[in-house]
């Protein structure tokens, strides 16, 4: 594409043209606030803080949307464009409930960062009528609070892109605000938990519901015995909650913040994500070599099981069985380990670690709870680990690095990699190869599955058999998939599905980055480049060649699929209705 | 052949005072006296004189009846159909001279509009293609079709001068040349027919009286911009147009003037309509193409133009009614002729709904350059019951106020931007001394504030804000500087808003501001409205000297305000009172109760 030359406040730059004046400033190094603006799914030019000069034009335009063209003299810091953006915040703020002091964004708020930014001297400056919102606290993994929204649409936008669009805008003018179709409760409408309006939310008008209370009270409990494991994404994504860059590892560092806390035991969900590989793997080769329904799709994203459940639930057939890492890993801790240590399932608590909202959900649904007893008691987020963190006064980046506690912390790079889009496929795949060819197969990366993008496919001969595979990550991508499902047009054995784009690394419940970083750097590939790293240092890369996985099965299940660990390790799916 | 024909008028505001059963008890009269081969009743568009409806024309007499009954039926057939005698009583007073009856077109009203967006309006039957065809209907789209090449039917319109009566004023023909120019597999005309001005329903007439030429002029522009597809977005509140709209495209693709191959020329054109839902910011043009793909009706952020990137993403033609109305003339009798009316930059005519003070209200289509006063004394009878003209307020809730000292301006797109004020779609509503400016802009920005989308934030909140101050001032509660801070606002609004609504919802309150500030400043500084509108800022007495103790006054009073015993002076308890004024009306014959 042809470049075009324009001119930013003194900068003279050369961009593509096409660009907008957003982009183009970031080239002239120059950064224009912006608060609705999330590229390629939210252009659409609501909030006016990005208003910029251009000479020539009458009004403002919206630095985010307005395309450059040769010859262009952008302004983008005079006294008329800093005196409207304190205007538009001050307006924002006049219907905006403003109570920083006990948000749980605060010091993380885009319209707080902004209103620092801009000068915003008086926050009643157009003090009028402000509408008194309820929270719609229907749903077991987040709040919605109106009384904080600035109507930025961000949350809108996420929603639609993940094919769900259970939120929109209701009501006009004045009266405008984001809710469900007819104003019902996120809990009455196919809502599938996935999070990605909360982690696209500049304010705290979009929340997970916190359970670092019931999470500190178990610890404090002398009557419990509190079991933490963590997902294998967190050890990539807490850091960046502590100031640290994107992608860095911090595994050590978790270990010993999580032991600070004062958990007994500090587990891997990597172990689980191991023990899933094997039951996933086997059930495979027992739908394929015994006529069973295929193509096979995974079961670990519980958005994804519940958009299932809601989209198409004459499809639940074509669902593994298999329980998600977060519920094998509290079957487990409470049925076999539970045995081992002479405890009781009752005194056990069990709490995940999960870049996910929806993990709250699952923890909840019927149908897992191996020992009598649920199998997963608290499930937290990335963020709500990091507040805990904060809570007790734990200086993260300043911690040494551990280990996991033993037996259930072995785990290999095939778990690792469970932390992005593609990594369950690639695990399944090095077992299944493994499985079917009774060797130990020295190629063990399957690359055509990596990678960010949303569809990904691939054929592989495993074994003298052709095998068509399929990745999708983000519900858009996995409503394109099922439809081929739903129409018989999908001619593929396996599929991995992630609710969220990219995969847990990018989940419902990671450290919100702003718009600003969302828009400009690819945190998927940032944080997933760490998982691959972590896996290609680790000596043992294949599932079923973890000696706790072989140790448990030998002790406790007898062998992947029998009796025992479908009673412990798998489960069952409900239709559930669109609208309630 | 018929010996007469009885034009009735089936437009919105005679068939609410009931013009249907008029034709219908003429039609029964007819069969029942015999005369159905001889005279003819035509249910006909919009005559603009609706304050004096339901209006009847007969022809050949061309007599002009007014205020038409069902209960005068009988009369006009025995003596006008039977016996051939005027009913003069029916007669509009301005056609009645001693000897003979004026036509319509030498009364005051008429005299000076020229009539080219609404020709057809009054003089045929809207539903009938064939009328349409008798009044040289369609022939400018044969000639398009079979005479000029697409630039050609785009030059002929830029040449024109024709510039968008939705209110904006952009150049029509360029618009046109925009969409032809850009590479596309498919584009759209899209005629905007939600028409949302308080108080203007010239579309909605040009609809009802005219569907065909709105047919016929966006397949002209489908054939010179290279689209296939047209859509007509009218409002649901518009009955009567929708369904002669629909009757007008169902006869057009019957006569295979809609459709494949039209003219035998290979070009293909179907027109579809849509229904608005009622929503103000839909006449916006982006919302418009948004709420007609199915969304919620908001605005999108421009560039990209619509000659680029319009409905459901291809490049697409978006204009007025009005503006498509002329189009049909302007290829008929050329670019020059229509030029030929109107100012340098404005030319042709435009179409103006007359309300509010004002005696003749109802549609009127002027040559542009006309002025103000003109409009207001000569074609509107001026300003009913011995009252000053104060201003009038062009644009609605978008546009601005003339006041009286330039009621001598031509009146075109540039001279009204001069003077803050715009065309709008054209609503003209007159106001009097008995008009509070600060009262008049609080109307228009309730209004906006009511229609806003709420996509954008200046707009959302900040004319919500805009609204509050004004309504602070009305209540004479406004403090010092508030005027200075409502203008503030009133600017950033009209800056940072992200479409046309909002862009423009200040004007109102900013042309107030300008020409009548001193009324502002009454009612912040000294609590007071002039014009003795604004409730709170008013205060009702008797006076003692006058009041005669006749008790009318506080028989009528409905909150008890009022007290006094018979044949002595009465007082108002201030505290009670709520201003509904009866005590005044009460007091008429003695005036002793005064608003102070």
């Amino acid at each position: 594409m042809q470049n075009v030359t324009v001119k930013i406040n003194k900068a003279t730059v050369s961009v593509p043209a096409g660009s907008s004046i957003l982009e183009a400033a970031r080239v002239a190094g120059i950064e224009i606030p912006t608060l609705c603006f999330l590229k390629e799914i939210n252009e659409i030019g609501a909030c006016r803080i990005c208003m910029v000069e251009v000479k020539g034009l009458r009004n403002l335009v919206t630095a985010c949307v307005y395309p450059v063209s040769e010859g262009m003299e952008v302004f983008t810091n005079t006294e008329r464009v800093r005196r409207s953006r304190k205007l538009t915040l001050e307006l924002i703020l006049s219907t905006h409930d403003k109570k920083c002091l006990s948000c749980i964004r605060s010091g993380n708020c885009e319209l707080q960062h902004l209103c620092k930014e801009f000068g915003v001297d008086d926050e009643d400056y157009f003090k009028g009528e402000n509408i008194q919102y309820d929270f719609d606290d229907s749903v077991a993994h987040m709040i919605r609070d109106n009384n904080k929204c600035i109507l930025c649409r961000r949350c809108v936008a996420a929603c639609e892109a993940q094919h769900v669009a259970v939120i929109g805008a209701n009501a006009r003018g004045f009266d405008t605000h984001i809710s469900s179709a007819f104003d019902k409760d996120l809990a009455d409408v196919s809502c599938v938990s996935c999070g990605q309006c909360i982690v696209n939310c500049p304010t705290a008008a979009l929340v997970e519901k916190d359970d670092t209370a019931a999470a500190f009270a178990a610890i404090n409990d002398p009557s419990k015995y509190v079991i933490v494991h963590t997902a294998p994404s967190i050890r990539v994504t807490l850091g960046e909650s502590f100031g640290m860059h994107i992608g860095t590892n911090v595994q050590g560092k978790m270990v010993v913040a999580l032991r600070r806390l004062g958990f007994d035991k500090v587990f891997d969900t990597d172990l689980s994500a191991d023990l899933t590989i094997m039951e996933e793997a086997n059930e495979f080769i027992e739908r394929v070599q015994g006529g069973g329904v295929l193509p096979m799709i995974t079961s670990c994203s519980p958005g994804w099981i519940k958009y299932c459940e809601h989209y198409y639930p004459e499809q639940l057939r074509h669902l593994s069985t298999c329980k998600s890492p977060q519920q094998m890993f509290g079957a487990i801790c409470k049925t076999w380990y539970a045995k081992r240590m002479g405890l009781d399932p009752k005194d056990i608590v069990v709490v995940g670690i999960m870049p996910c909202t929806a993990k709250k959900f699952e923890a909840k649904r019927d149908n897992q709870n191996a020992s009598g007893y649920p199998d997963v008691d608290i499930a937290l987020t990335t963020r709500e680990l990091a507040r805990m963190i904060d809570t007790a006064g734990i200086h993260f980046p300043k911690l040494p690095d551990e280990e996991f506690d033993n037996p259930l912390a072995e785990s290999t790079g095939a778990a690792v990699i469970f932390g992005t889009t593609g990594g369950v496929m690639e695990a399944a795949l090095r077992t299944a190869a493994d499985t079917l060819t009774g060797k130990d197969l020295p190629d063990v990366e399957f690359k055509e599955v990596r990678g960010t993008q949303g569809i990904k496919e691939a054929t592989y001969n495993i074994a003298g058999m052709e095998v068509n595979v399929c990745v999708a990550s983000g519900l858009a991508n996995a409503h394109e998939i099922m439809e081929k499902v739903k129409n018989g047009t999908a001619n593929y054995h396996f599929i991995e599905i992630m609710a969220c784009p990219g995969g847990c690394i990018n989940g419902g419940g990671q450290p919100i980055q702003h718009a600003v970083v969302r828009n400009f750097r690819d945190l998927k590939k940032l944080r997933a480049a760490t998982l691959y790293e972590m896996d290609k240092n680790l000596p043992k890369r294949k599932s079923h060649q973890n000696e706790s996985i072989k140790r448990i099965y030998e002790e406790f299940l007898g062998s992947p699929g029998s009796h025992k660990a479908h009673e412990v390790l798998h489960t069952s799916y409900v239709r559930r209705p669109k609208y309630k | 052949m018929y010996r007469a024909h009885v034009l009735v008028c089936g437009g919105t505001g005679c068939t609410s005072s009931h013009s249907e059963d008029i034709i219908k008890a003429l039609n029964e009269q007819l069969v029942e006296k015999d005369l159905t081969d001889e005279i003819l009743v035509v249910r006909t568009g919009c005559f603009g004189l609706c304050s004096i409806g339901p209006i009847m024309i007969v022809y050949p007499e061309g007599s002009f009846y007014s205020n038409v009954t069902v209960d005068d039926v009988p009369e006009i057939v025995e003596e006008h159909l039977l016996k051939g005698r005027i009913v003069k009583r029916l007669l509009y007073d301005e056609t009645v001279s001693p000897d003979t009856i004026k036509s319509l077109n030498q009364t005051a009203f008429y005299k000076k509009q020229k009539r080219v967006a609404m020709r057809n309006c009054g003089v045929i039957n809207p539903e009938s293609i064939e009328e349409y065809i008798a009044m040289d209907g369609y022939q400018a789209l044969a000639k398009c079709l079979t005479e000029l090449k697409p630039a050609e039917v785009i030059q002929i319109v830029k040449d024109s001068g024709l510039r968008g009566r939705g209110g904006g004023g952009f150049p029509t023909g360029l618009k046109w040349e925009f969409t032809a120019r850009t590479e596309a597999d498919q584009k759209y005309v899209v005629c905007n027919a939600d028409e949302g001005d308080p108080g203007a329903f010239m579309d909605r007439s040009v609809l009802e009286g005219d569907p065909h030429c709105i047919v016929e002029a966006m397949t002209i522009c489908g054939y010179a911009v290279g689209a296939t597809e047209g859509f007509v977005y009218v409002r649901a509140e518009y009955p009567i147009a929708v369904a002669r709209l629909e009757l007008a495209i169902k006869q057009a693709k019957e006569q295979g003037l809609l459709g494949k191959n039209i003219f035998g020329s290979g070009f293909d054109f179907d027109l579809h309509i849509r229904l608005g839902a009622g929503a103000f910011v839909c006449g916006e043009e982006t919302a418009l193409m948004t709420s007609i793909e199915g969304n919620r009706g908001e605005p999108r952020p421009r560039p990209p133009y619509p000659a680029v990137k319009g409905l459901f993403g291809k490049p697409t033609t978006e204009n007025n009614v009005e503006t498509f109305a002329n189009i049909p003339q302007i290829i008929l009798h050329g670019a020059a002729s229509f030029a030929s009316v109107g100012t340098e930059k404005s030319k042709g005519t435009k179409v103006f709904a007359l309300g509010g003070n004002i005696k003749n209200t109802g549609l009127v289509e002027i040559p542009m350059g006309t002025t103000l006063r003109e409009i207001i004394e000569d074609i509107g009878g001026g300003i009913p019951n011995g009252r000053k003209f104060k201003a009038a307020q062009t644009g609605g809730p978008s546009g601005g106020c003339i006041p009286e000292r330039l009621i001598d301006t031509p009146i075109d797109y540039d001279n009204l931007t001069a003077i803050g004020c715009m065309m709008g779609s054209g609503g003209l509503i007159v106001m009097d001394d008995s008009n509070c400016m600060v009262d008049i802009a609080r109307f228009f920005l309730d209004f906006t504030v009511d229609e806003s989308c709420g996509k954008c934030a200046p707009c959302r909140i900040g004319t919500k804000r805009l609204l509050e101050m004004l309504d602070k001032i009305v209540e004479g509660k406004a403090e010092p500087g508030c005027l200075e801070k409502l203008e503030e606002l009133a600017y950033y609004v009209k800056e940072n808003s992200l479409c046309g609504l909002g862009q423009t919802a200040p004007n109102p309150v900013l042309a107030t501001m300008k020409f009548f500030r001193e009324e502002y400043e009454a009612h912040v500084n000294d609590k007071k409205c002039p014009a003795g509108v604004c409730k709170s800022l008013l205060n009702y007495y008797i006076d003692p000297k006058r009041c005669i103790g006749c008790t009318l006054c506080a028989k009528v009073c409905p909150v008890g305000a009022i007290t006094g015993a018979p044949k002595t002076p009465h007082v108002i308890d201030s505290s009670k009172c709520i201003k509904c004024g009866a005590c005044v009306d009460a007091c008429k014959k003695v005036k002793a109760v005064s608003k102070v």
